[in-house]
């Protein structure tokens, strides 16, 4: 098996209803890729069932050539694969620091036992943690607000802290669930910005699942395209934009 | 000196209440006992804060647990008591090991019991979980209950001419312990999860916490000091009876967290410290005292739902450079 | 039901339970030289539909004083509330009524009936019977026929989306709970002329066993919450019987029915003919 991540004829059935049929696509290591659609086309679903949430009825996931469907999503976690939701799902009770630390939990040796002596190297863990979550947090600028609860934080703000977040997983896929849900034209160019910076900067592959053509054609190399559960078609941005089937089910006018 | 801060604390908690322990004498037993049934409840409500608070799972079933570890402590001081004189001898040294024997029998049992029901029913959300726990409360007393008269367990009459062992030192050093362990626990990274499986559980999955695992380890150590507050309880007041234990002691606790606040230690023990004092006055208007203590309930949820001193007040400012 | 529409769990219902069969107490001891010259049928059905009123409007008034403040509140709010409210009532219940156990007034005259193949029952029996029969059909016809009914149903299944169709979610969970509530004051009566006593606890074993009953059958699904407590109460029996059969005391069967219900909760949380739901992500 080669790198990255592949889908091969993945299907999941909920009662009679065929969400994702026949599915197949593969994300190499380093690309961005996107995965586009209309309304309830199923692209959640397929982020669901690469991160454990839902098991596929047929067909396989493999990551860097590990099988991944039956596992559940704190161990896909840990094989490198991290992901952002589409209504932003932080802890909302605990602080902008916190919400990092959590994620930052599944890199300890040190369990229960550690957390009780409270020896030195438990606090030379804690003091790793807290370096690796600040830099984190000063690269996307929300050093300074580390000590606010997450819910208190803007929206903009709450969809980087939630990125942040993922990457404290220190994945090698970054999965991103409409990360351009709400923004307006200025704030979109800048998330297309950032996320050809955390690729370069984190030396990370990233999916998204996204709306805006705009954002998806100006970032993305690889797209595929989902209609109904099915796959309708795949290619680069330029093919898929005059892509006939593509136009007819979804973007209306070819914009050569 | 700052980086055993944690340890240092426990240690001097232990050294104090040991020495006033020596001086209980001098007090009056009506208050000492007042004094041991706050330091119980601290105990009893700072545990049941680790797996209701922190964790988010709202379990009515530490009554039961608690009667599991106050039976199986009472079994061992009972039944095995000359065995344990013949180990550790019968001076003051040899009791208070075979008492700290019957304690952590109790309270290692409890944590057993935690676990199997945990493990299942930990499955569970919300208000389903809480009925689930609040029937194995019920179980537990029912099969106590129904044990023969006269037996190890004494059916539904209880175990009574347990001896008094719980003194202020074995009570709070046992409340200092169990603060330590609860509070060392939750403000770690390791044990940020607990409060990320209460706030999101799907989020917490997806940043690879394992909220099995944290639900059932939150329930096992809450279990555990249920076992050691039932043992405690037991050496208190000498007899014990199913009924004891029914699930309106586990509301008792229940409402000692959602007074002092859920999730907040510090608000914990000063409710548990307040209701037992309030419980003492209230003692002469006994039929009162729980219209008051329900009215609270309903009013704190209505009016205060975080508690009276919730865990935001304390967080620690600045942490991290 | 009341769980079915509001999705949370009113541990406060056996209390309503214990209030209707002490309003029949009160109402038989008031009430009892006006009714004495009508015969017995006519007598019952007055005491009961009074005090299925009077909890009803109970039932209403808990449902705005506690719960509707906590409407957008988390579940667990409003769940510590109800046992707030649930202690509140037995409290004052004991203070009200005295904690002692009190005779329940027989309103429904002692007489064994024999039927062919030597089943012997007493008339209670078959009254208590005939009447829940009656009752749940008058339940399940308010439900699926009214418009009210077709509003909790609307509700049950998205609150958001029937406030927006229109339904009045207020009025309607205000309904809920007093219908609700009216039932269980029925309950009370009924069980009370069985086991002709009362006492201001006498609420809580029913309320959950009530509950229970709800689960196992389906949550919101009315034959399945009877079939439920169908299946509870001959357990209990059957086990009462066999423990003592077996040499065991019979205690255990207090036990059964949260036994059914873990065992439930673990295996087939949908209920017996219920529907499974699924998280969305």
């Amino acid at each position: 098996m080669s790198d990255g991540l592949h889908l091969k004829d993945v299907t999941i059935q909920f009662g009679g209803l065929k969400a994702v049929s026949g599915l197949s696509f593969e994300v190499p290591p380093g690309g961005i890729f996107g995965l586009i659609g209309p309304n309830g086309a199923g692209k959640t679903t397929v982020f669901n069932l690469i991160t454990g949430v839902y098991r596929p009825t047929a067909g396989d996931i493999t990551f860097n050539g590990i099988s991944l469907p039956g596992h559940p999503p704190h161990r896909i976690t840990p094989l490198g694969i991290a992901r952002t939701f589409q209504n932003i799902r932080l802890f909302p009770s605990l602080s902008v620091f916190d919400n990092v630390r959590c994620a930052m939990g599944m890199h300890l040796r040190g369990g229960m036992g550690s957390v009780l002596l409270r020896g030195s190297a438990w606090r030379e863990e804690e003091a790793m943690v807290d370096t690796e979550i600040m830099d984190l947090l000063e690269i996307f600028d929300l050093g300074s607000l580390r000590n606010e609860k997450a819910v208190s934080l803007p929206y903009g703000d709450q969809r980087r802290l939630e990125i942040v977040r993922a990457l404290a997983t220190r994945p090698k896929l970054l999965l991103l669930d409409e990360p351009a849900a709400g923004m307006n034209p200025t704030e979109k160019e800048v998330l297309m910005n950032l996320i050809r910076f955390i690729r370069d900067k984190f030396d990370i592959s990233i999916m998204l699942v996204e709306h805006d053509m705009k954002v998806v054609m100006g970032i993305c190399q690889h797209i595929a395209v989902l209609e109904y559960g099915i796959k309708i078609a795949e290619g680069t941005p330029k093919e898929i934009q005059c892509h006939p089937r593509v136009i007819e089910a979804y973007l209306g006018v070819c914009a050569d | 000196m700052k980086r055993y801060q944690a340890q240092i604390l426990l240690l001097a908690a232990l050294v104090i209440s040991f020495v006033i322990s020596r001086f209980s004498d001098q007090f009056d037993s009506y208050y000492l006992d007042i004094a041991l049934t706050a330091g119980i409840s601290i105990v009893l409500a700072v545990s049941l804060n680790l797996v209701n608070g922190h964790t988010g799972q709202f379990s009515l079933g530490h009554a039961g647990l608690m009667a599991v570890g106050a039976y199986g402590s009472a079994v061992v001081s009972l039944e095995l008591r000359p065995g344990l004189a013949g180990i550790f001898g019968t001076g003051e040294f040899g009791q208070g090991m075979a008492f700290i024997t019957a304690l952590l029998t109790g309270g290692l049992l409890a944590a057993v019991f935690g676990w199997m029901i945990g493990v299942p029913s930990l499955r569970l959300r919300g208000d389903y979980l809480a009925i689930v726990t609040l029937g194995f409360n019920e179980i537990i007393r029912v099969i106590l209950q129904n044990t023969k008269p006269g037996s190890v367990f004494g059916g539904a009459l209880g175990l009574s001419g347990i001896p008094s062992q719980a003194t202020i030192f074995w009570v709070f050093g046992a409340a200092a312990v169990c603060v330590y362990v609860v509070t060392s626990m939750v403000n770690s990274t390791w044990g940020r999860g607990f409060l990320a499986v209460r706030d999101d559980e799907v989020a917490a999955s997806a940043s690879g916490i394992s909220t099995t695992r944290y639900k059932v380890t939150a329930f096992v150590v809450g279990a555990f000091f249920a076992g050691i507050g039932g043992g405690l309880y037991a050496h208190q007041k000498g007899a014990i009876n199913p009924e004891g234990f029914n699930f309106l002691k586990s509301f008792d606790v229940v409402v000692i967290v959602i007074l002092g606040g859920m999730g907040s230690t510090v608000g914990v023990i000063a409710a548990a410290i307040i209701l037992t004092v309030l419980n003492e006055y209230l003692r002469d208007y006994e039929q009162y005292r729980m219209i008051i203590f329900s009215l609270l309930l309903i009013i704190m949820m209505l009016l205060r739902p975080q508690g009276l001193l919730p865990a935001s007040l304390f967080e620690k400012k600045g942490r991290a450079a | 039901m009341v769980y079915g529409v509001l999705r949370f769990i009113n541990f406060a219902h056996g209390d309503v339970f214990m209030l209707g069969a002490f309003s029949g107490v009160y109402l038989n001891k008031w009430l009892g030289p006006a009714l004495a010259g009508l015969p017995w049928g006519v007598s019952l059905l007055i005491i009961l539909v009074l005090s299925m009123a009077i909890c009803a409007a109970l039932g209403i008034v808990i449902e705005f004083l506690a719960y509707r403040p906590l409407r957008s509140r988390p579940r667990l709010n409003v769940l510590i509330t109800a046992i707030g409210v649930s202690l509140l009532i037995e409290y004052s219940g004991q203070l009200i009524f005295g904690a002692t156990q009190q005779p329940f007034p027989q309103l429904i005259p002692a007489e064994n009936l024999t039927f062919t193949g030597g089943l012997a029952v007493t008339k209670t029996q078959v009254i208590v019977l005939v009447t829940v029969v009656a009752l749940l059909i008058g339940l399940r016809f308010v439900v699926m026929k009214s418009r009210l009914g077709l509003a909790m149903r609307a509700l049950s299944l998205n609150p958001t989306a029937s406030a927006l169709m229109g339904v009045n979610n207020s009025v309607v969970i205000s309904f809920t709970f007093g219908l609700g509530s009216a039932l269980a004051a029925a309950g009370g009566i009924l069980y009370a002329s069985l086991y002709p006593s009362v006492e201001p606890f006498m609420g809580i074993l029913p309320g959950l066993k009530a509950f229970i009953a709800a689960v196992l059958g389906g949550i919101g699904n009315i034959p399945g919450a009877a079939l439920g407590a169908l299946i509870i109460g001959i357990t209990e029996t059957l086990v009462g019987g066999y423990s003592q059969a077996v040499g065991l005391p019979s205690g255990y069967k207090e036990g059964v029915a949260f036994v059914i219900l873990i065992l439930m909760l673990l295996f087939k949380p949908s209920g017996l003919l219920g529907k499974i739901e699924r998280e969305k992500v």
